[in-house]
């Protein structure tokens, strides 16, 4: 669950519970994202949003966007900051929806829910502001590691007498044939 | 003894266990003098292979001196005797023993009912390595027990370091295997996925047997640097597309032998479809990413052949059968049948065709060894190859 990749600023971070943090987020990002997008109509009835479907599978959309961010990217943190700001958003929208709505009771625990994941996301995200800043150690040379004493010239099809290979081979049927 | 010690996914630690015993006639014990950290258990460390227990001794690459002999091993081994373990534990009365395909030996695997549930059949057993396959105490530790020790051996000369013999228990055989059931022609060129420590191995076993050209693909540049020194080209599939670059090298046939060094942790965000495979495996819908031999089966020149030393553990998905089939293509896979090789790279070893220490980046002792394991995973520190000295 790391960001490995040569160009990543994560790449051999000690702190491997920030990464696997993110990748969850990502992971519940794609998740909802597609409860959203194909399930509006039962949010929205659920949320007492009736007539906001269109708005509720546009969020859905950025969902899964940042979802596959999160999974693609070498480096998460834009993407983490990015589901902060989506967070902003959903309360908001949550909050506006308040007055007069016939399911508050279940806005509400909708406000809860998102404040909860808002935490984790916050908390992810300062961690990988404060922890990508590392610096990765010297890596070494192996220019000279052919692996070869007597050299690559001299060693290149000097096995071609080897032993044991009998049943693991081409079977002679099968072999390139010539009229 | 200390050795170290499976506690869960990513905790291994170096403890006190108690020391092994002879618990079979055809048993012995060996003073480990070097061992080695392979990536296959890097699937153990993150928990991907099933049937761990907490308590299991890690470590399947193991070197020694005997010390004690079971009554049933004394026309094989003495004490004294400077001996290589490979990580397959053999029987060498079998029917697949004596054919020669000691991997699925069909006696030595004290969990057979495990493994038949789940590959339809048992494999040989092996040390430090599952349940599935024995649950065999390993050998990153002071000592060993080596079960059918009889067998399950190779004999080693003096005059030869331990650094350039350790890895004729495993990486070495494995890369060789993987290259030799190729069979290389002089015309061919041979594509290496992975520049791991098998991969290397397998990167020198193709030089050895005589291909045309060797490419390794990986995106890590030491790994890649050190692919170079041995006579491979290379491609950073971070940099470049892996598909285009070897037609171009190929004029557009693709390569003729295919090796996959990878296996079932293929890299988790590099392209779609193994972005795809890493959200399957978060739902537990799918167990291995299967990537690489994706991207064999397509660019393997028709007739090709496909060549799997990398370890896959259960289930893959999408994977292209009709390219495969319609393509002709053959793969041959399988853990590594060591002891049928060994004879051979000892001596190729002592002639001078290769060393393998070249692939050692990193020693230590073993109370540094769950330091080293995350190291290892982490690819940091430039660390290929870790050698534990006990």
């Amino acid at each position: 669950m790391r960001y490995e990749g040569p160009r990543s600023r994560r790449r051999g971070h000690p702190a491997q519970g920030t990464d696997t943090l993110a990748r969850g987020l990502g992971v519940f990002s794609l998740v909802l994202g597609a409860a959203e997008v194909l399930a509006p109509r039962a949010l929205a009835r659920a949320l007492g949003m009736q007539g906001q479907e269109g708005l509720i599978q546009a969020y859905g959309l950025r969902e899964i966007g940042t979802g596959i961010g999160l999974l693609a990217s070498e480096d998460p943190m834009p993407w983490v900051w990015g589901r902060v700001a989506g967070d902003a958003l959903d309360l908001a929208t949550l909050a506006a929806a308040y007055d007069g709505n016939p399911r508050k009771d279940n806005l509400l625990l909708a406000v809860a829910a998102v404040a909860g994941v808002t935490a984790l996301d916050v908390i992810c995200a300062d961690q990988l502001t404060r922890q990508t800043a590392a610096p990765l150690r010297h890596i070494g040379n192996y220019r000279g590691r052919s692996g070869y004493p007597n050299g690559l010239k001299a060693s290149h099809g000097v096995a071609k007498d080897v032993e044991g290979s009998e049943g693991l081979l081409t079977p002679d049927l099968l072999k390139p044939w010539a009229a | 003894m200390r050795a170290l010690v499976w506690h869960g996914a990513q905790d291994i630690r170096c403890d006190t266990v108690p020391d092994p015993k002879i618990e079979q006639d055809r048993d012995a014990i060996i003073k480990v003098t070097s061992c080695a950290i392979c990536g296959s258990d890097l699937h153990l460390y993150d928990h991907f292979m099933p049937g761990m227990e907490k308590g299991d001794i890690m470590g399947h690459e193991t070197m020694g001196e005997v010390v004690e002999v079971g009554k049933g091993a004394k026309d094989a081994l003495k004490v004294g005797d400077r001996v290589v373990i490979p990580f397959t534990i053999i029987c060498g009365e079998c029917d697949q023993c004596k054919r020669g395909f000691f991997s699925v030996c069909e006696r030595t695997n004290r969990n057979k009912h495990m493994a038949a549930k789940a590959f339809g059949h048992t494999t040989a057993g092996l040390f430090g390595y599952t349940h599935i396959t024995g649950g065999y105490p390993g050998g990153q530790a002071e000592y060993l027990r080596v079960p059918f020790a009889d067998k399950t051996h190779i004999k080693v000369p003096s005059t030869l370091s331990d650094e350039q013999l350790l890895f004729l228990s495993d990486i070495f055989p494995t890369g060789w295997q993987a290259a030799v059931q190729c069979d290389i022609q002089p015309t061919d060129t041979v594509a290496i996925w992975g520049a791991g420590p098998v991969g290397q191995m397998a990167i020198r076993s193709a030089i050895l047997l005589g291909a045309k050209h060797v490419v390794c693909i990986d995106n890590v540049p030491e790994r890649l640097e050190m692919a170079r020194a041995g006579g491979a080209s290379t491609i950073n599939f971070s940099e470049e597309s892996v598909i285009e670059r070897l037609f171009q090298m190929t004029a557009g046939k693709g390569p003729e032998k295919c090796i996959d060094s990878v296996g079932m942790e293929a890299h988790a965000t590099a392209t779609i479809d193994a972005m795809y495979d890493r959200a399957k495996q978060a739902v537990m819908l799918e167990s291995d990413r299967p990537h690489v031999l994706r991207e064999m089966i397509y660019v393997c020149r028709p007739a090709g052949t496909l060549s799997v030393p990398g370890v896959y553990g259960g289930l893959i998905d999408k994977v292209p059968m009709g390219a495969f089939m319609n393509k002709g293509l053959t793969m041959r896979t399988g853990q590594t049948h060591v002891n049928r090789w060994t004879d051979d790279l000892l001596r190729r070893i002592e002639e001078g065709q290769i060393d393998p220490s070249f692939v050692i980046t990193h020693r230590v002792g073993l109370e540094d060894g769950p330091a080293m394991y995350k190291t290892f995973r982490d690819k940091k520190d430039g660390c290929i190859k870790v050698v534990i000295r006990p």
